[in-house]
């Protein structure tokens, strides 16, 4: 369990912001950071890594005090269990992936956890490969796979997937699922992006100048509305063709394609492209607008 | 026959002032380039000041500071037995000051322009402060490091103004190749003066190319 409480006045581009920023998380949870940009959502991963410093504040970990500011406790980035994935990515030009995860290592590890994770993250074939070499996909998972080598208790995803197309985002949201599942981290993940944030998370909260104005699932945070369905589907509109009486839209989740017929005041509201979420009340599905074309 | 004495002391200079620089200006420059301190601005001027002073300024003031009837000068004569002017560490001394801002300048917008992820990736991988610039910062601006180291020692290699206040002109201790072609003319032994001159030149070309051409090939690898 890590439970924080964080209090800092930051200089925004608006003006003043104090973010007072209250939570805890169980071991094995993730936890997505939802808001606008400026909300102050990486300050407070960096102020959980130990990049800057609370005004005020407790951040414990279990038993462990990591920062306290009446008792003048403030470990440093190296003693805290934290493994920090940066939105730039942050590898080392001057070492290839494999030096990446290797620099990592602390002195006389086993470097089994290098393979291991170099095949979690599928990138055994390029272990040799220098950084500028490699696409923006594959220099994403190296950032992942080397957060991971000192095994931390708590993973920190800086907008991680915010710079991929969408293919690749999908893939790397595999490998996420996946290295969560194996090593059962408190995660946090900050984005923006309202279906990354269904498909991975546990928890969500909703960031607003600073401070928490919602929090709990994913799914009824963003859809209250459609809480009860028996399932929903993802995806983007590929085709919209009008039928004699009603329309037929089809969607692309994933790899396969949902075939659905809607109403034609339905039908005006969606643009080939859309991404949609299908929810179905039985045998009646639901159309729901994530995002515009 | 020529002497060749005075191109030793200018690459023995060269290379002691080049190798102390090094030392000093890696913290400065890196302080410099991640500071927030409002003593900041004072020090880069102080570091930036060689460049626009006249070096025979510089040499008035180390002249005076090292004369053995001022303070300085007398405390080091009485408590160190040293003497700095007309010798050769002070020559050291003053090439230090005089080529400081070429040392820090490049190695200090090596450091600026390294994302500040970096350092912290670093960090949060376990690295302590020094593991960190040994093997993350410093490798990752190697063409920095490199402009600094030549430009240093090219700027002291053609030093003249400071060594002549300073230094003098003592045959075997402080008499360099710049100091050399000026006492040839003035004896106007204009023959000698062009060999040394001519070495000057060459050795000054032929440092620069290879630093160009080394640098080319870092960017290559570097990829950019």
């Amino acid at each position: 369990m890590i439970e924080f409480n964080l209090h800092k006045k930051l200089h925004a581009g608006s003006g003043i912001m104090q973010v007072n920023f209250e939570y805890a998380i169980k071991e094995g949870e993730f936890v997505s950071i939802y808001g606008a940009s400026g909300a102050g959502k990486t300050s407070i991963l960096r102020m959980l890594a130990g990049f800057f410093k609370p005004d005020a504040g407790t951040i414990a970990f279990n038993n462990e005090i990591w920062f306290n500011s009446a008792q003048k406790i403030n470990l440093p980035p190296q003693k805290r269990s934290a493994g920090f994935v940066f939105q730039d990515y942050a590898l080392f030009p001057n070492m290839s992936v494999k030096e990446n995860l290797e620099f990592a290592l602390q002195k006389g590890e086993s470097k089994n956890i290098i393979d291991e994770l170099l095949n979690l993250t599928e990138l055994e074939q390029f272990n040799s490969r220098r950084i500028q070499t490699l696409s923006g996909g594959q220099k994403q998972r190296v950032a992942l796979a080397r957060a991971l080598v000192r095994k931390p208790k708590l993973l920190l995803l800086d907008e991680p997937l915010s710079a991929i197309d969408n293919e690749l985002r999908a893939k790397l949201q595999h490998i996420l699922i996946n290295i969560h599942r194996r090593y059962h981290l408190a995660t946090i993940l900050v984005s923006h992006d309202v279906s990354e944030i269904i498909k991975l998370s546990d928890k969500t909260i909703f960031l607003e100048n600073g401070v928490i104005t919602k929090s709990g699932e994913p799914a009824t945070l963003f859809f209250p509305e459609i809480n009860d369905e028996k399932f929903t589907i993802e995806g983007n509109i590929i085709k919209i063709e009008k039928l004699e009486i009603d329309y037929r839209v089809t969607v692309l989740s994933g790899n396969q394609t949902v075939k659905i017929k809607v109403a034609e005041s339905e039908a005006k509201e969606l643009n080939k492209g859309d991404k949609i979420i299908v929810s179905s009340k039985v045998f009646e599905p639901v159309i729901q607008k994530i995002s515009a074309s | 026959m020529i002497d060749l004495e005075p191109f030793w002391i200018t690459f023995k200079l060269a290379v002691i002032t080049t190798a102390i620089l090094f030392l000093i200006a890696v913290p400065v420059a890196y302080w410099l380039s991640g500071s927030k301190s409002k003593f900041k601005t004072f020090v880069e001027v102080i570091v930036s000041m060689p460049l626009v002073l006249p070096p025979s300024v510089i040499g008035f003031y180390l002249l005076l500071a090292f004369s053995p009837s001022q303070t300085f000068g007398k405390f080091l004569e009485e408590h160190f037995d040293i003497r700095l002017v007309f010798s050769f560490p002070g020559l050291v001394i003053a090439s230090l000051i005089y080529s400081l801002p070429f040392m820090v300048h490049p190695i200090q917008s090596g450091f600026a322009g390294l994302s500040p992820t970096l350092k912290e990736a670093s960090f949060s991988l376990g690295k302590s402060k020094w593991q960190t610039l040994t093997k993350v910062l410093l490798p990752n601006i190697k063409s920095s490091i490199l402009s600094g180291l030549v430009l240093t020692f090219a700027h002291t290699v053609g030093e003249f103004g400071v060594v002549l206040m300073i230094g003098g002109n003592i045959p075997g201790e402080t008499k360099v190749a710049s100091i050399a072609i000026y006492d040839e003319v003035e004896s106007m032994n204009y023959h000698n003066a062009n060999i040394y001159a001519v070495i000057l030149f060459a050795a000054t070309f032929i440092i620069l190319l290879s630093v160009y051409l080394t640098n080319h090939r870092l960017e290559k690898i570097r990829g950019i």
